[in-house]
């Protein structure tokens, strides 16, 4: 075991991964020589040369179908688009092209990519640079979604995503790539689907999934403290979604939250709970709560920034809310 | 090329021709849903440029991609005609097992890598078949086509320069049939030769008639000659027709019956066979007897097959929406 940052698990999938399967390459603006903006792909260039970790130019929806083309000719394509705003641009060939090709060919074609992506806010980045959009890409047939919470997911997810035979979007954090955890030093793999409860309880699931699993957890310490047990459940995979943890997890607390970056409005918290209505509705003693960013474009200003998305606190007083003490 | 060659390919643009004209027939029989885009009048273009290629041999084929014009691109790379009609008829012996239907024919057993209904949207597709051909040192190519309408779009230009920047294998084929669905490109585009359009990414280009295969075919095996030796990629231009409607809901109102028959006395069918007729080749009651065996053909096979094939099982809906067999170690459940 070593503990390793998010941004040190990400660049070693890389690298076992090209290493393993010469079809393997990488794309992305910034990648190569610069060594990435988030150092995802740190020193590869070096490694493995220009023809395997490509420096594109700044044109995310043809570089995005050059991937989705070398995909459909056997390659292993991992590509970067810098930030989650800049996805869409990509989402013609992403949505129209690669979620749609192995359907509409009646199965004989696969598109193999996998595009990795940070999504959410950090610092003042304002509207153009703080988006989410995990909920579109939820709604998408074709796609596999995954949002790896910390550093073990985030490199057995991306070697698995590597290796499945489907397009799959890993959704990563800007406030995420310097977050450490302990991983084995020897290879594994960690599944595309499936949630998982990361702390046990029995008074009330806290759902979350990528940056929202910490305000979840977070707030089960301070609602521990309350004497309340609060169990957290990461989703993990947003597309397929577990439902079948969600409500086993629901008709053990019989309570929930869902805490979410993304807006409400036909967010990943709407579907969380059109699940539960519908699998666990008479499991419920309580009126479940979303917590969840303001249906606004991300403010620069830092004090409308911090008042726009969701933190600890809301879970935990959110939580409060469910377990009728406020 | 010998004679016998010259009768096949003459025997292949007449086929073409009957094969879509049947295609609209089944269309307002309504046994054809859907939209309908028709090749008519182009058929010199992707049959001489695909008589150059590589086809007909299954995965060692170049890769072929283009629009939704795709019928004939498709039956020319090696799709089974009667697969095609099978896919227009939605049914499951289709090429895209009746999950695609005209516009998107697919045959994956000889690199026919689909029919794509977002203008332009195959450009960096093409660029990314290439780039895999490149990195497997394999010596095929990627061969796109699309028409003029499609260069206008933001997938044009991003792909000609990534393509020219990492020296792809790949040829541009632009069917310039000067209008986009019903719009004339002297209304939409500034620059109306569209091989000069990529000279701003430095690419070899060049402009030939395309209702005249001799000349599609000799100017294609220079391109595909270039592109094969790893010189890069290429963009070529036919100037073309397409005699029917953009799809099968248009009165054509933008265009003059003048303007129609003019390009029809350069008919591609016409043309070849004058020219082989003249050259003691086929003698023109031959003609007829060939286009006697299509017609039977089209009935008695393709259509049949078509006609008597099943439908999808409505219980394989959510078939092929994602790898329908994945390795649990990848994909999951965490928890089984």
């Amino acid at each position: 075991m070593a503990e390793i940052a998010y941004w040190e698990a990400i660049r070693r999938a890389h690298d076992e991964e090209m290493a393993n399967d010469k079809l393997v390459i990488a794309m992305g603006e910034d990648i190569g020589v610069a060594g990435g903006t988030y150092k995802a792909t740190f020193g590869l260039y070096d490694k493995y040369g220009p023809e395997r970790i490509i420096d594109t130019p700044i044109s995310e929806n043809s570089y995005t179908g050059i991937g989705i083309g070398a995909s459909m000719a056997g390659m292993r394509p991992i590509i970067e688009i810098m930030s989650i705003n800049f996805a869409l641009l990509a989402l013609d060939t992403l949505i129209n092209a690669a979620a749609k090709i192995h359907y509409m060919s009646g199965g004989q074609i696969s598109c193999p990519i996998v595009m990795r992506t940070p999504g959410g806010t950090a610092h003042q980045l304002a509207a153009q640079h703080s988006a989410r959009l995990a909920r579109m890409f939820m709604s998408t047939s074709g796609l596999r979604v995954v949002t790896p919470r910390g550093p073990l997911d985030a490199y057995g997810m991306l070697k698995s995503a590597v290796r499945s035979n489907d397009p799959v979007i890993i959704i990563e954090h800007e406030q995420m790539y310097n977050l450490k955890e302990d991983i084995p030093d020897e290879e594994f793999f960690r599944p595309l689907e499936g949630a998982e409860v990361v702390r046990e309880g029995s008074d009330i699931t806290l759902i979350g999934y990528n940056y929202s699993v910490h305000l979840c957890l977070q707030a089960a310490k301070r609602l521990e403290a309350d004497g309340i047990s609060a169990e957290v459940l990461d989703l993990r995979a947003l597309k397929p979604l577990d439902r079948e943890s969600i409500r086993k997890s629901v008709e053990k607390t019989h309570r929930v939250l869902v805490a979410e970056e993304d807006e409400a409005p036909v967010g990943v918290g709407a579907e969380i709970m059109a699940v539960i209505t519908e699998d666990c509705f008479y499991a419920l003693d309580a009126q479940p709560v979303r917590i969840h960013a303001a249906d606004v474009p991300v403010p620069y200003n830092a004090k409308l920034e911090k008042a726009a998305i969701p933190s600890a606190d809301d879970v935990y007083h959110g939580a409060l809310k469910v377990m009728g003490k406020i | 090329m010998n004679d016998a060659d010259k009768k096949r390919l003459l025997r292949e643009m007449i086929f073409y021709r009957r094969f879509e004209d049947r295609t609209f027939e089944a269309y307002m029989e309504r046994k054809i849903g859907g939209f309908l885009h028709l090749y008519t009048g182009q058929e010199a273009v992707a049959t001489g440029v695909l008589e150059m290629a590589r086809t007909g041999q299954g995965a060692d084929n170049d890769y072929v991609i283009t629009g939704y014009r795709d019928h004939v691109h498709a039956i020319k790379t090696g799709a089974a005609p009667r697969e095609v009609m099978a896919e227009l008829y939605g049914k499951e012996t289709g090429s895209s097992k009746g999950r695609g239907g005209s516009m998107h024919i697919f045959d994956a057993s000889q690199n026919f890598m689909g029919g794509y209904a977002l203008v332009g949207q195959p450009f960096p597709l093409a660029a990314g078949l290439a780039m895999g051909c490149k990195h497997k040192g394999t010596d095929q190519i990627a061969i796109c086509f699309l028409g003029d309408g499609a260069n206008n779009q933001g997938t044009f230009h991003e792909t000609m320069n990534m393509a020219k920047v990492w020296n792809l294998p790949v040829l541009f084929v632009c069917e310039n049939n000067q209008y986009a669905i019903g719009t004339h490109i002297n209304r939409s585009t500034a620059v109306l030769d569209q091989y000069k359009r990529v000279c701003a990414y430095d690419m070899e280009a060049s402009q030939h008639d395309g209702m005249d295969i001799d000349i599609v075919m000799e100017a294609s095996k220079k391109a595909i000659d270039f592109v094969r030796s790893g010189k890069g990629p290429y963009f070529i231009e036919f100037m073309t027709y397409r005699y029917r409607g953009h799809s099968m809901s248009d009165a054509k109102g933008y265009r003059t019956k003048e303007e129609e028959a003019e390009w029809q006395k350069r008919d591609p069918i016409k043309i070849y066979t004058e020219r082989l007729i003249e050259a003691g080749i086929i003698k023109a009651a031959d003609i007829k007897t060939m286009e006697k065996e299509i017609d039977d053909e089209i009935e008695n096979d393709i259509i049949k097959f078509a006609e008597e094939s099943p439908e999808p099982k409505v219980e394989d809906l959510t078939k092929y929406v994602l790898d329908d067999n994945p390795d649990p170690r990848w994909v999951g459940p965490l928890h089984k």
